[in-house]
């Protein structure tokens, strides 16, 4: 019998030779990491309910929604001025202009790099762009900032485009949104089958054919992901418009204005008057909630459409 | 979470395999002698109305066998019959595929391994399991056979432990001057013996082999079937094996499993005929078992 | 001759492609290049404006000097760069072992159960938070509730939960990698789950993990806006170090953002050295992180 593992004269040899209490223990605590992201969540959602649910005390939501002007600078709750609109006008701005950059050129990358690029540029391309990727976005805004806008001013000679303003900030906000766009579409274009190709390629199509008309289709739920993820990180992006929009929140169409976004109104009022208690402060998360709203809107919805919409090969 | 579910593929593949090899019926006069007449005295197994369940579908149904101590039993059947599936029920390795269920009464000496207040983890410290590829840790060789020895507990002579087990697995002259060198480094036939080696290291009473040559070359193949034959002394063995010659050659005992399809066309893998090898290579009573060992299907 | 109004077809008797069609793809080739470049082109611009205007401070002085209060050109941003890497620290001790552990329940442990599917959807949605929200959260909760200050704590912990999904997903990919075979050869001689993942699959994962780890590093160190909304300031001048964690602190993109803002020309020229800096040391990360990569790509055979 073996001797390491049987004991002698025992009722039931396969009980549990002891309780495993460790094994408990490690698995409570690995169980604990886990569950740290279900506590961040709850405690996001808690802590800007903390301060939104008061602001909107005092702070009726129709002036939130229809009030024309974002000034909340002052100390009498009446007069200031807290409507949400200039605020958003200047995230869609970046938002926009963000995506006509992006978009196109992700897209067109997505498609040379899964369609005509060979293995060697495929190697030296992807990882340039996973580089552009790292970047951190408060080095993208110095750029946006000292170079872009002045480019434009006074290399260009446009004399139209505010020292701050959105198209700026939009432009970079794109250039930082062309590795997202590319990769997520690229992902989506190379996990069509090659049989699919083959079938266009063997009825006569040309290599751009098959790749807007076959590809595209079928990679569709992917692509459209893609820009609704772009879409997302464009609204939450902070830094960039922080340096290169600007702090004065107008509701207006012409984005060579100063403007603000939501983000650019949270980074920049820290550390000002907003004292804790204050309804500057309140509105600070007032802000904040509608920003994760929207983000987390959009990204559910991209969740949606890749789960819907995804052709099971 | 998903470990066997590999082996569920076994499940999914139900089809007839291609034959190995037709005909050789009648086995070798030396290959089997069992000691032992056609009744089993102190079975190491008993299996009672044994049923395996994959989510709702049943992979294995009404598996009664009686499997005896210090002899070789093999599991022969065409592909996706149930041979692993019904192996994996010896030893508890199902409870580590998710959706995975056996009913049913598997005893080991007497004591069901499905009861209540049961340690699968005291089950296969006692029930070791030699696999399909040749699975050696990324360690010393060395190290790969202590390894159970020291999870135990194991508080003796770990170098006398390792050249036992080694000797006991005919490995011990090829590797004793590399023992601390990567068990992967060596060939598959060795791999294979490190790992059974690395799985009497711990004194199990039964050791189970989930087709341990099908990745093997012959050579090395007939190497371990002759290993095999040695560790019969101190070990009772099962072996699962799609190549019927092999179970001829080694095995005391033989069960044919195979598929049994109704009019919906649902199949489930039984145990057609349960034997001594002997009679069931030379006179099986079961004609599906003869049409198998004869080679007209499977 | 008849003439059509479709477009001539390809001459059938040499298979040649007629020459609109061979240009047309060559321009649709040529554009899809160029956009490719178009990020490659726009990186190439940043660094160059980057060095060109930040090297003329950058000097072994630069890095370790405090800022002058009374001349501002004398700047140094040794609380910046030392402010960093305590945080660098923090972050580093607190979201290893977190999402580790996490990326081992889910991947070893976790029942499939509706639990944890909830804990898988909350991973993925944590990600896709703004780093803005993350500020948030930590002033509310560290400064605020915890009342733990504009702290260089608060700021570390708020990068932790920050970082984490990263962390998260980059384990469970690295455990993923390990063939099942390792698994069962444990689980079968008897080990107990705890035993087979520690002893077994652990060794084999931890190149993958440390790369990930560092990447997730490397997002950290260059993140301004969580900081910021936690009260991290330039306005700091003495160097931090791990142990102060209930200080003031200051890092090294809150130095670039402050200097960038600042109309002074020379101000903007720091702002260029500090992001060198910055740069720098992602470089240095992201090197580290690719060889722990190759590592773990010579692993498990």
């Amino acid at each position: 019998m073996a001797a390491l593992t049987q004991r002698a004269g025992e009722d039931n040899p396969l009980a549990p030779r002891s309780k495993r209490l460790g094994e408990k223990v490690i698995l409570a605590v690995l169980f604990a990491c886990g569950a740290v992201s279900v506590v961040t969540t709850v405690a996001i959602v808690l802590v800007l309910a903390n301060e939104t649910i008061p602001f909107f005390r005092d702070v009726s939501w129709q002036r939130f929604v229809f009030d024309t002007e974002w000034q909340p600078f002052g100390s009498d709750l009446d007069v200031v001025r807290l409507g949400i609109w200039p605020l958003i006008t200047g995230t869609m701005h970046v938002t926009v202009i963000g995506l006509l950059v992006a978009v196109p050129i992700g897209l067109a990358a997505a498609t040379y790099l899964s369609e005509y690029a060979t293995p060697k540029v495929r190697g030296t391309l992807k990882p340039t762009l996973e580089l552009l990727a790292g970047i951190p976005t408060v080095v993208l805004g110095f750029f946006a900032l000292t170079t872009v806008t002045p480019f434009f001013r006074n290399v260009l000679g446009f004399e139209g485009i505010d020292f701050f303003n959105s198209f700026s900030g939009g432009l970079v906000v794109g250039v930082m949104l062309i590795p997202t766009v590319a990769s997520v579409s690229e992902d989506a274009m190379t996990a069509v089958p090659n049989a699919l190709r083959e079938a266009g390629y063997g009825l006569g199509a040309s290599k751009s054919r098959v790749a807007l008309r076959v590809v595209f289709p079928a990679a569709l739920s992917g692509i459209v992901a893609a820009i609704i993820l772009a879409m997302s990180r464009a609204v939450g992006e902070t830094m960039i418009v922080a340096l290169a929009v600007g702090s004065r929140p107008t509701i207006t169409l012409n984005p060579f204005v100063q403007n603000q976004t939501m983000t650019g109104y949270i980074a920049q009022s820290v550390g000002g008057e907003a004292a804790r208690g204050s309804f500057q402060y309140e509105a600070l998360f007032a802000v904040g909630s509608t920003l994760f709203l929207m983000t987390l809107a959009l990204n559910l919805i991209a969740a949606a459409v890749v789960r819907r919409y995804r052709q099971e090969y | 979470m998903t470990l066997s579910d590999e082996h569920a593929n076994e499940v999914n593949g139900m089809q007839q395999s291609t034959t190995t090899d037709p005909g050789l019926a009648a086995p070798p006069a030396t290959a089997t002698a069992p000691d032992d007449p056609t009744v089993v005295t102190e079975p190491v197994f008993e299996l009672q109305d044994v049923n395996v369940y994959y989510g709702d579908f049943l992979a294995v149904r009404d598996v009664g066998l009686r499997i005896p101590s210090n002899e070789i039993t093999a599991l022969i059947g065409p592909s996706g019959c149930g041979k692993s599936t019904l192996l994996r029920t010896l030893n508890r390795m199902h409870d580590l595929t998710h959706g995975a269920r056996v009913e049913g009464e598997v005893r080991y000496h007497g004591h069901n391994i499905y009861g209540p207040n049961v340690d699968p983890v005291e089950v296969r410290r006692r029930i070791g399991m030699v696999f399909q590829k040749p699975n050696p840790f990324p360690k010393s060789i060395y190290d790969n056979v202590t390894f159970g020895a020291k999870i135990i507990g194991y508080k003796g002579d770990l170098d006398e432990l390792v050249e036992r087990s080694l000797r006991g697995a005919a490995l011990w002259d090829e590797v004793k001057d590399k023992l601390h060198e990567s068990g992967l480094s060596l060939s598959g036939g060795q791999q294979q013996r490190l790992c059974i080696a690395r799985a009497i290291a711990t004194e199990p009473d039964v050791i189970l082999m989930d087709e341990p040559c099908s990745a093997l070359d012959p050579i090395a193949t007939l190497r371990i079937e002759e290993l095999m034959r040695d560790l019969r002394k101190d070990y009772s063995i099962v072996i699962v094996t799609h190549n019927m010659q092999q179970a001829a050659r080694v095995s005391d005992r033989t069960a044919f499993l195979s598929l049994d399809v109704k009019e919906d066309g649902v199949r489930t893998g039984i145990v057609v005929e349960y034997d001594t090898t002997d009679k069931i290579f030379t006179d099986a009573s079961d004609e599906r078992t003869e049409a198998y060992i004869t080679g007209r299907f499977g | 001759m008849a003439t059509t109004t479709t477009a001539p077809t390809t001459d059938r008797a040499t298979f040649e492609q007629p020459k609109h069609r061979a240009r047309r793809e060559l321009r649709i080739r040529l554009g899809l290049q160029a956009a490719t470049l178009v990020g490659v082109v726009v990186l190439a611009v940043l660094l160059v404006r980057v060095l060109a205007v930040g090297l003329e401070f950058l000097d072994w002085g630069f890095l370790t000097s405090l800022p002058s209060r009374i001349d501002p050109s004398q700047a140094g941003v040794s609380p910046g760069l030392t402010g960093t890497l305590s945080l660098m620290l923090i972050v580093a001790i607190g979201s290893f072992p977190l999402g580790i552990g996490a990326a081992l329940y889910l991947e070893e442990f976790a029942p499939k159960n509706r639990l944890t599917n909830l804990i898988e959807t909350n991973i993925a949605n944590l990600a896709g938070v703004p780093s803005v929200v993350y500020g948030l959260l930590g002033a509310g909760l560290f400064v605020g509730i915890l009342d733990l200050g504009r702290s260089l704590l608060a700021g570390g912990l708020t990068l932790i939960l920050l970082i984490l999904p990263v962390i998260i997903v980059t384990s469970r990919e690295a455990i993923k990698a390990v063939p099942n075979a390792l698994r069962e050869g444990g689980l079968g001689l008897g080990a107990t789950r705890w035993q087979t993942t520690y002893k077994l699959l652990l060794p084999q994962a931890l190149p993958g993990m440390i790369t990930g780890a560092i990447l997730g590093l490397s997002r950290a160190i260059g993140e301004a806006a969580p900081i910021l909304v936690v009260g991290a300031t330039s306005a700091r001048f003495r160097n931090s170090s791990p142990l102060d964690l209930l200080e003031q602190f200051s890092a090294l993109p809150i130095n670039i953002y402050n200097y960038t803002f600042d109309p002074d020309p020379t101000f903007q020229a720091i702002a260029a050295s500090a992001i060198i800096v910055l740069l720098g040391a992602l470089l240095l990360m992201n090197g580290i992180a690719i060889y722990f990569r190759n590592r773990a790509s010579k692993g498990v055979r």
